[in-house]
């Protein structure tokens, strides 16, 4: 009984700065719906200028002020954040912000190397909280019933503020309808800067107040982001309260998991997340999300259409000039131009579905990493021929994806969004606990193909051949009928299903199809680097793809291509510096900021500035 | 629409000719150096500086073969892919001879199974897996640093020499903790048959909740805990666990728990009284090679050395041995020298065997303890890496054939 309370404690702990974290993403997410990546990066912010403080100021209130100041620090940070980076692109299409929140994560990553180093700070203790109560003789630390004592107060004072001022009033409003807050006269951008700092401050005062039970490091960011995402999702975002309810859940189930089942420590979260999605969609205080905030925003989208002839001509011209590559350029370029390729068709494939299907995938990975180790799998195990392997890769994660894609698409926005990244990550913690079958982090190695392919020319025409195959696939199949259904169930589900398209069905044909093709890509991959190992089924993974499927621009055809291959380029000449993350990351927010529409998308619209300007006469003609 | 692709072929092939203007000048030796520059920094930079201090000293006596070393840093951002691919640039392009580096065992061996398959020459300098030689090993893949297992064994002996019966054991939830743990298991029953180990904890690495992991082995209540969590994970692992009092009168043994990179950040509240593998650079005795290295590298660089410090220079040795013996610099010279190379460094003579091609490099195993606010190693000794391996019937085995 001491134990069972002892370890009640531990979680309730443990859900503090969770919890501090958390809210400020949910605060964040419900008024500007800023899916907001550098969370994670407030939270490390925290944590440094804290210790780097509490060096500084002495005693116990020199202890409790640098917790404070660093949440003030920190959220006078996120509005520098948000004034130079977010403001700039409200306008963009939903989601696009989330590109320019990575770009911060990597200018914040280099700037906290320069400024604290590399070694890994452990925090100072709490002065005057270093011991233990005994609780029925359980060993119970001091500042975890500091801790537990104090988040509620945090609740409270953040349930006050929402509910009970006139700040909180607008605030509330804003979540609810922001056009109508606007159109009342509310000075919306200021609103918005409030709880961006408002957010980053609960942030910072998260990672500040974590100290004496850890430290601070610089894989702090990516390593809490999941888990924050996790609660604001079981809470529902936007939910204060639901926050605190799913910061303890999953805390204190974590303690007695890691007690009773301590394998589980890397699904349990997600677990938690798929059931709890499962039986109430959206979250356990969340509610529905108000219909059309997450479609179409700002103007619309032109109709598609296939390519001209000059283009395709173009496009023709340039396949020539790529094959001609191994002839002209050094060995490292047709290396180079595979992964290219490779990436360019996992881009087209998440495309597929983001931009015709508007279905947001953070989960995309699971697909591409899934189609590489079943290909790896059967060479390693069945033996199997290469020739096999490819014909099995696409359907293994085609199968995948259709089973992920029905489980998700009851959602639908954010909440489907988060629902995709829950489900990849409990298949990347398969494949990472799974050591006896999958080769868990070591993965499988000696993936090569066959003597016929594995000079790396003869290699890179097969890439060739396969990778742009399966991207003119995908393009052929948005001029079908298949594809001006998707399309249709994602402008408007209503009129969609009233001409007689069964939208849920398409979508999930959509998924499947786009699943497929990322474990092509897959496939290409794994017999080009002769390995594969559980990072290509990692966030990180999907988010590399959700990004250069924005920057390339989410409303273009080519959008996805276009932004893989930019960014792949750009990316290998870039990490020969020291600070690349620094370059990358700024290099990121410029393009989010004078491109808005993405890559293709802004040149098109320039583009098409000049023609309207020099043909006015000619468009007038015809009226 | 036409501006826009045209714009786009222009840029792409600008690119191309700027990147491909660099040629190679041929008046040095060149080697690839892979890692995680950004991803593990404070491990990965001592181990630049190590290399740094030992490619000058090789350079100011005269090179190797006539030509000055030069090493190619190349940062991979901790993935396996990027990795392979700036292998083959480094091999293809940039005229480098052989291939160094990785800390992470994936990247190591997914460097590894591409040299295999091009017939390009790695030296494994950090990855601990054992797999790296054995199970997956090949004919161009050669081994440094002391594995997983030769470092578990050397704890096992230490653990089978008391009287603690049960044991706990705590590793990160992948691969190099799950080595770990078996390596020790299988070292420790093989000389005390008769233990148990009566919990296994598996935090998800740098994620570990230390509070739950503490209270979790408590409750299995063992004579003894065998830690291999390092990093931020070991920093709250023992915050916790002292605040608990879990190492009270129990004996615990720590995988690496005495290398600098790790103990340091932990200041006067390092444990103390652990059996751990490390590296006491601030205890060697004036006059040996061990005190050499450590006064060089603190006159160049006026900061502690790291063991990233030293395998860093060992590299270096290693592979400037081994082209020398060599001749020349193609790979089956290359492999040639590094089958039954002995080096002479900081640590002593080492050996790249010929059966497994992994060489004797040794660990320093001793006590911890607090000396001037910081956590230090007393007691120790250099256990060479030889008298830790299994019996050649029993590698041979492991080794899949040719």
């Amino acid at each position: 009984m001491g134990l069972f309370i002892a370890q009640l404690l531990t979680g309730l702990a443990n859900a503090a700065a969770l919890f501090l974290v958390a809210s400020g993403l949910s605060l964040i997410f419900g008024v500007t719906r800023i899916v907001n990546f550098a969370h994670g990066s407030f939270y490390m912010l925290g944590a440094f200028i804290g210790y780097s403080l509490m060096q500084v100021l002495p005693g116990a209130v020199g202890f409790w002020s640098s917790i404070l100041l660093a949440g003030l620090a920190v959220g006078f940070i996120g509005v520098i954040v948000e004034l130079l980076v977010l403001r700039p692109v409200y306008k963009a299409p939903e989601l696009f912000q989330l590109v320019a929140t990575f770009g911060v994560i990597l200018v914040i990553q280099d700037l906290a190397l320069m400024i604290w180093g590399a070694e890994d700070v452990l925090g100072p203790r709490a002065p005057g909280l270093k011991g233990v109560i005994r609780i029925m003789d359980e060993p119970v630390p001091k500042f975890d019933l500091a801790l537990i004592a104090i988040t509620p107060f945090v609740l409270f004072a953040l349930w006050y503020l929402i509910s009970k001022t006139r700040v909180g009033v607008l605030v509330r409003a804003a979540t609810q309808d922001r056009e109508m807050v606007g159109a009342l006269g509310v000075n919306q951008s200021w609103l918005f800067t409030g709880v961006f700092f408002l957010g980053a401050a609960l942030a910072g005062l998260g990672g500040a107040i974590q100290l004496p039970k850890g430290g601070a490091d610089l894989l702090m960011d990516f390593n809490i982001l999941a888990s924050i995402f996790v609660v604001v999702v079981i809470g529902g975002m936007g939910s204060l309260p639901g926050a605190y309810i799913a910061a303890v859940l999953i805390s204190v189930l974590n303690v007695f998991g890691v007690a009773y089942i301590p394998q589980s420590t890397l699904v349990l979260m997600f677990v938690v997340m798929a059931v709890v999605l499962t039986v109430r969609p959206y979250g356990l205080l969340g509610r529905e999300e108000v219909a059309g905030e997450h479609g179409q925003v700002g103007e619309p989208e032109q109709p598609i259409k296939p390519a001209g002839r000059s283009a395709r001509i173009l496009v023709l011209v340039f396949l020539i000039a790529l094959a001609c590559l191994p002839f002209v350029a050094e060995p490292f370029f047709t290396i180079l131009a595979t992964d290219v390729i490779v990436f360019c068709l996992f881009a087209a494939s998440l495309h597929f579905i983001l931009g015709l299907g508007g279905l947001v995938s953070f989960g995309h990975a699971a697909y591409f990493g899934g189609g590489a180790y079943v290909a790896a799998l059967l060479v390693n195990y069945a033996d199997a021929p290469m020739e096999l392997a490819f014909l099995m890769a696409p359907i293994g994660a085609g199968l995948l994806a259709a089973i992920i894609g029905w489980l998700c698409l009851r959602l639908s926005g954010v909440y489907f969004a988060m629902l995709t990244l829950a489900l990849a990550q409990l298949v990347w913690s398969l494949v990472f606990q799974w050591d006896e079958f999958t080769g868990g982090d070591d993965g499988l190695v000696d993936i090569w193909p066959p003597d016929y392919l594995s000079d790396t020319t003869v290699y890179f025409y097969f890439t060739m051949v396969v990778g742009i195959g399966g991207i003119i696939l995908l393009r052929h199949m948005a001029h079908t009928p298949f594809g001006y259904a998707l399309r249709a169930s994602r402008d408007s589900v209503r009129q969609a299903e009233a001409t007689g398209i069964h939208t849920k069905r398409i979508q999930w044909l959509a998924f499947s199809v786009a699943g497929a093709l990322a474990g092509l890509a897959g496939a290409l991959f794994v017999f080009s680097k002769g390995s594969v190992f559980p990072v290509e089924l990692e966030i990180a993974k999907s988010f590399d793809g959700l990004i250069v499927v924005f920057l390339g621009g989410v409303k273009t055809l080519s959008g996805g291509v276009v932004g893989a291959a930019a960014l792949t380029l750009v990316q290998d000449y870039i990490t020969r510096f020291e600070y690349w993350r620094l370059a990358l990351g700024l290099l990121i927010i410029v393009v989010v900021i004078i491109a808005p529409k993405g890559i293709v998308g802004s040149f098109r619209a320039l583009f098409e500035n000049r023609l309207g300007s020099a043909g006015d006469k000619p468009t007038g003609g015809t009226q | 629409m036409r501006v826009t692709r045209r714009g786009l072929l222009t840029g792409a092939m600008a690119a191309l000719t700027l990147s491909a203007g660099s040629a190679m000048a041929e008046d040095t030796i060149k080697i690839g150096e892979i890692n995680h520059y950004k991803r593990m920094a404070a491990f990965a930079g001592p181990y630049k500086l190590g290399i740094e201090l030992a490619l000058e000293e090789v350079n100011t006596a005269g090179g190797v073969l006539g030509k000055p070393l030069e090493f190619i840093f190349r940062d991979d951002q901790g993935k396996p892919g990027e990795a392979v691919k700036i292998a083959e640039e480094l091999m293809t392009r940039e005229g480098t001879v052989m291939l160094t580096g990785t800390i992470l065992s994936n990247i190591g061996l997914a460097i590894s199974s591409l040299a295999a398959e091009k017939g390009y020459v790695y030296l494994a300098s950090e990855p601990l897996a054992d797999s790296i030689v054995w199970e997956k090993g090949n004919e161009y893949t050669f081994r440094l640093r002391a594995s997983t297992y030769m470092q578990a064994a050397m704890l096992a002996e230490e653990a089978s020499k008391t009287d603690a019966k049960t044991f706990a054991t705590i590793a990160p939830n992948y691969a190099y903790g799950k080595d770990a743990v078996a390596a020790f298991k299988k070292a420790l029953t093989a000389l005390k048959p008769d233990v148990e180990f009566v919990t296994e904890q598996w935090p998800a690495l740098f994620k570990i909740d230390a509070g739950a992991e503490v209270q979790a082995i408590e409750r299995a209540k063992p004579d003894a805990i065998y830690n291999v969590t390092f990093g931020g994970d070991l920093a709250k692992f023992v915050r916790e666990g002292t605040t608990r009092g879990l190492f009270d009168g129990r004996q615990v043994y720590g995988l690496l728990t005495g290398e600098p990179e790790y103990l340091d950040p932990l200041k006067d509240e390092a444990p103390e009284g652990w059996t751990v593998t490390g590296y006491p650079w601030y205890d060697f005795s004036e006059g040996g090679s061990n005190k050499a290295f450590v006064d060089a590298y603190i006159t160049e660089y006026g900061e502690r050395p790291g063991i990233g410090s030293l395998v860093g220079y060992m590299t270096v040795q290693s592979i400037a041995a081994a082209i020398t013996r060599a001749g020349a610099t193609d790979a089956d010279s290359l492999i040639a020298g590094f089958k039954g190379l002995d080096v002479e460094t900081p640590v002593g003579k080492i050996h790249f065997r010929e059966q497994d091609h992994q060489a004797t490099m040794g660990a320093f195993v001793g006590t911890t303890t607090v000396k001037d606010g910081v956590g230090v190693m007393e007691d120790w000794l250099y256990k060479d890496g030889a008298d830790y391996l299994p019996s050649d019937e029993e590698v041979a085995k492991l080794r899949p054939s040719k």
